[in-house]
């Protein structure tokens, strides 16, 4: 019987397919304009890059990139022109630690839910890139918030019930336009935790996990020194697969960045050692203390990626949690990003948690950065993503009023130089049900 | 379509009338106990023993609130912001034995007020959140105080969130914090019956009952949908689907009538002079027999539409009212409906799509409402949303007008302030800056609908309790005490 239904399932698939291909070849199914050669006149730019803020002035697209950007820069003939009208224009904001396209209902739906595993087999090796859903009906939300870029990021699933699993896997970059292919980069970085949740994992302490930690990093470096003798199999044994060996070995070679998340000040404190002991590219993430020790984060150039909410003592982790944190960091000259919390907590983008920072005292355009270039440089995309300079990606944002205020939205926003439909499933819901017809909704 | 809606009023209002007929009589006082006068051939009726008689002591945890001291005090040059008034640009509010005497463009301050110069800031009255945990499952969330939801039975409508409030959570000072002065602390929605909530005044104290708002009505909190089915469906017991809910809340329903019968019958037996069995008092059937006869007001949990609809026929079959559907992500696909009954939806502009039943849910809900004229308000439902409740305003209002729904700032703060108070029934208190109400006020740095203000000052019952300038007036729960690392200090 099973055979049947999956020969009839895959038919099913090829039919669907060749109509979507037939509707697309009409023009029926809704697309983005194509890149073009565009320029955005009489805009407020604030690039986040050299050029700085240009209190009016042109941005000049060309096949989804950057060519310009001044406040007399010549727009070249055949340009389509869209008028900011003296509007702000910022670059894309950057979703960071999100699980955006790899989770569509949170509770209750788990098979939508594919930014963790419980494997008891995979943990470093864990990779979020081959669950990314162009279709995701929040990919659409998260773009009405102005956010082009996401840093699509696993985390420690509540059923792994395996101890010494203390990796949530590898971290990737996508852009939100139009699909098929959103990856901007893959292994993007490494996600470890510690604090509770990492004791808990680690078998009840987090001094275990220090030490496990210490001994599954030897264990990476004997292996990536002597593969042929692993293959032999006359190597020691070792605490992880090989394929969780391999994904840390550019952890171990400082090549890829390892984000832990960290809570209390002590414990981030352990883990700035570590990190310099062992050679490693950190991120911090959480961080609720870290203001506490804001030089010595600063001194060791180890950015924090911040949760812009965070101001209970939530667990004994956080006892000195205070939405002062990245005012106070910022300020030590420690890079900080923002989070974005998931899409269905609230989080359709980082720009109220980034304006919220602000009233506690970050300056405006510490914020902006925390939600734009500074992940871009934090998660290694900062070439192309991030900010508002020739050669870049045209990822770009035409708002109301002040980006960061929750009366102003986008008027206007562009990915890779495509203007995007600002439309979403949940404007959907509201033009069918605003406005009554004599039919049921379902005809509206 | 206005025939149509006085029709459906009138139907509403007859099964009111037929249904909740049977409840009248018990509106039970001790006095009516006791031996009738010409009842002379029986043996007089003892009292019952102290605590079988539900009607004898019907507040048995009396609220020990007193606002702190405060002098007369007059905010001069503030920007006023109110529901259902125009903004003044510049005006004067007076406070004087914790209530507000005085507000408008043309006060003068009294001889002897302290005064307070605004400076062209906004003041808004204290917001009040509607569906709050704080306190039951507190700062820090460790499982020895996580103690929100009796997860053992569908019903426990005997069981009452005061008392399982932690005075000491640390989230209520952040709550002030963002101006918050009033909170409905309910209980978790894994039951079908979850209990009775309690409104506080957000106050430092050490007993709960010292928080709670003198005389509000209590709650009854119900909840639809996926969470009872998930705890009780995974215990493998009734209720594992919708249509289980749906039994479940009439079987309660029935047996709460029949209890009402019995204690009816017993009064009426006694006051007749004869002998009576004494029916069982039973906390569960108290709460739901103090629904039916008015006293205690629902609050519900449900967020899809068609439950929402289905909640409402219930009350009908059994005859009472619901204040307010909780969460209510879909209210507004029948926002006609609930204008019509009279029922509140407490919601989120941001918080939707978690699960399967808020998958629905649009940041516009609260205008769609607003302009059906029904009554709307927003929630935190969280710790952290709490202390931000003004900036969820301001961003459902950005939604509606983006639709085109033309919210007005006055009604915006309503969602805030003045619904939320309908929604508790404690309208008539607080909720606004109005004459003889309570004078719960926030004075803010900026425009309250900017992510950039912040509350400068902080009143209930005319006392300044939280000044951001001043740790002196800036409560710090037994917890914070003495931690090496205080979050708001450096």
């Amino acid at each position: 019987m099973a055979p049947v239904l999956v020969r009839h399932s895959l038919l099913g698939l090829a039919s669907l397919g060749l109509a979507l291909l037939g509707l697309a070849l009409l023009g029926l199914i809704a697309s983005p304009t194509m890149a073009e050669n565009l320029a955005i006149t009489n805009a407020h730019i604030y690039s986040m890059g050299i050029p700085g803020e240009i209190a009016s002035g042109t941005i000049v697209v060309s096949d989804g990139r950057i060519t310009a950007v001044g406040p007399s820069v010549r727009v070249p003939g055949g340009a389509r022109i869209i008028d900011a009208h003296g509007g702000i224009v910022t670059p894309g904001l950057v979703a960071t630690n999100t699980p955006l396209s790899t989770v569509e209902i949170a509770e209750g739906v788990e098979e939508t839910n594919d930014n963790a595993t419980a494997s008891s087999t995979l943990s470093a090796a864990f990779d979020v890139q081959y669950a990314v859903n162009p279709n995701s009906v929040l990919i659409p939300i998260a773009r009405l918030g102005g956010v082009t870029n996401a840093v699509v990021t696993p985390t420690i699933s509540s059923r792994r019930d395996r101890k010494n699993m203390i990796f949530a896997g590898q971290t990737a970059v996508i852009h939100l336009g139009q699909g098929p292919d959103l990856l901007e980069k893959t292994h993007a970085g490494m996600v470890l935790v510690m604090g509770e949740e990492g004791a808990r994992l680690a078998g009840g302490s987090r001094a275990a996990e220090f030490v496990l930690l210490t001994g599954l990093l030897d264990d990476v470096r004997s292996y990536s020194h002597g593969r042929a003798n692993y293959d032999l199999g006359r190597s020691r044994s070792y605490g992880l697969s090989r394929q969780d060996l391999e994904a840390l070995i550019p952890v171990v070679e400082g090549r890829e960045p390892l984000m832990v998340s960290v809570h209390r000040a002590a414990d981030i404190r352990q883990v700035l050692r570590l990190a310099r002991d062992q050679k490693l590219r950190l991120i911090l993430e959480g961080a609720e203390e870290g203001w506490t020790m804001a030089s010595e984060i600063a001194a060791a150039h180890v950015p924090v990626l911040l949760n812009g909410f965070a101001d209970l003592p939530q667990s004994f982790d956080m006892i000195g949690s205070t939405l002062e944190n990245a005012a106070r960091l910022n300020a030590a000259g420690v890079l900080i990003g923002i989070e974005n919390p998931p899409i269905y907590e609230g989080g359709r983008t980082p720009r109220i948690d980034a304006g919220r920072a602000v009233a506690h005292g970050l300056p405006f355009e510490a914020a902006l950065a925390a939600i734009t270039i500074n992940p871009a440089r934090i998660w290694g995309v900062a070439d192309r993503i991030g900010s508002i300079e020739p050669g870049k990606d045209a990822d770009l944002v035409i708002w109301s009023g002040d980006p960061l205020e929750p009366l102003s939205a986008p008027t206007g926003v562009l990915i890779k130089g495509a203007e995007q439909p600002l439309r979403s499933r949940d404007l959907d819901l509201r033009d069918r049900y605003m406005h009554a017809t004599d039919l049921p909704p379902a005809y509206r | 379509m206005t025939r149509l809606i006085s029709v459906v009023a009138t139907f509403v209002a007859a099964g009111c009338v037929v249904s909740c007929a049977s409840a009248i009589p018990s509106k039970p006082r001790i006095e009516e106990a006791k031996p009738a006068s010409g009842a002379a051939k029986n043996e007089p009726a003892k009292p019952l023993p102290s605590g079988l008689d539900p009607a004898s002591n019907p507040d048995p945890f009396p609220s020990t609130y007193r606002a702190l001291p405060s002098g007369p005090t007059a905010i001069i040059n503030a920007r006023i912001l109110t529901p259902g008034a125009p903004e003044i640009a510049r005006g004067v509010l007076v406070m004087n034995g914790g209530r507000i005497v005085a507000v408008g463009k043309d006060v003068g301050p009294p001889a002897g007020a302290s005064i307070i110069d605004a400076h062209g800031r906004v003041i808004t009255p204290g917001i009040i959140d509607p569906h709050s945990h704080l306190g039951v499952y507190p700062s820090p969330a460790v499982e020895a105080m996580s103690d929100g939801n009796e997860l053992t039975d569908p019903n426990t409508a005997q069981v009452w969130a005061e008392h399982s409030v932690w005075p000491q959570d640390p989230g209520f000072a952040r709550a002030l914090a963002g101006g918050v002065t009033t909170l409905e602390i309910l209980p978790g929605s894994g039951n079908l019956f979850g209990g009775r909530g309690v409104v506080l005044k957000n106050v430092s104290a050490t007993t709960a009952q010292a928080m709670k708002f003198p005389g509000a009505p209590y709650d009854l909190k119900m909840a639809c949908g996926e969470n009872p089915k998930r705890v009780y469906g995974a215990k493998g017991r009734s209720p594992t689907t919708n249509m289980g809910n749906v039994a479940g809340y009439r079987a309660a329903w029935i047996a709460a009538r029949d209890y009402q019968r019995k204690w009816d019958d017993y009064r009426a037996k006694i006051a007749k002079g004869e002998k009576a069995d004494v029916p069982l008092r039973s906390l569960q059937m108290d709460t739901l027999s103090g629904v039916l006869r008015g006293e205690i007001r629902i609050q519900n949990h449900c967020y899809r539409a068609d439950e929402m609809a289905q909640m409402i026929d219930i009350s009908h079959e059994f005859g009472f009212h619901i204040a307010a559907f909780h969460h209510a992500s879909e209210s507004y696909k029948i926002a006609d409906l609930l204008r019509r009954e009279g029922i509140c939806s407490v919601t989120w502009a941001e918080w939707w799509g978690f699960k399967m039943e808020s998958y629905d849910g649009i940041e516009e809900n609260v205008a769609i409402l607003q302009r059906a004229g029904a009554c709307a308000t927003l929630s935190s439902d969280d710790a952290d949303l709490v202390q931000h409740l003004n900036v969820e305003a301001a961003l459902a209002m950005a939604a509606g007008n983006r639709a085109g729904l033309n919210i007005t700032r006055p009604e915006a703060l309503a969602w805030i302030t003045l619904n939320p108070a309908k929604a508790l029934g404690i309208d008539g208190q607080t909720g606004s800056l109005e004459v003889a109400k309570m004078a719960d006020v926030v004075i803010w740095s900026a425009d309250p609908f900017s992510v950039y203000a912040i509350p400068d000052q902080v009143f209930i019952d005319g006392a300044l309790v939280w000044d951001a300038h001043d740790p002196g007036h800036q409560p710090k729960s037994d917890f914070m005490l003495g931690q090496p690392i205080v979050g708001g200090q450096r």
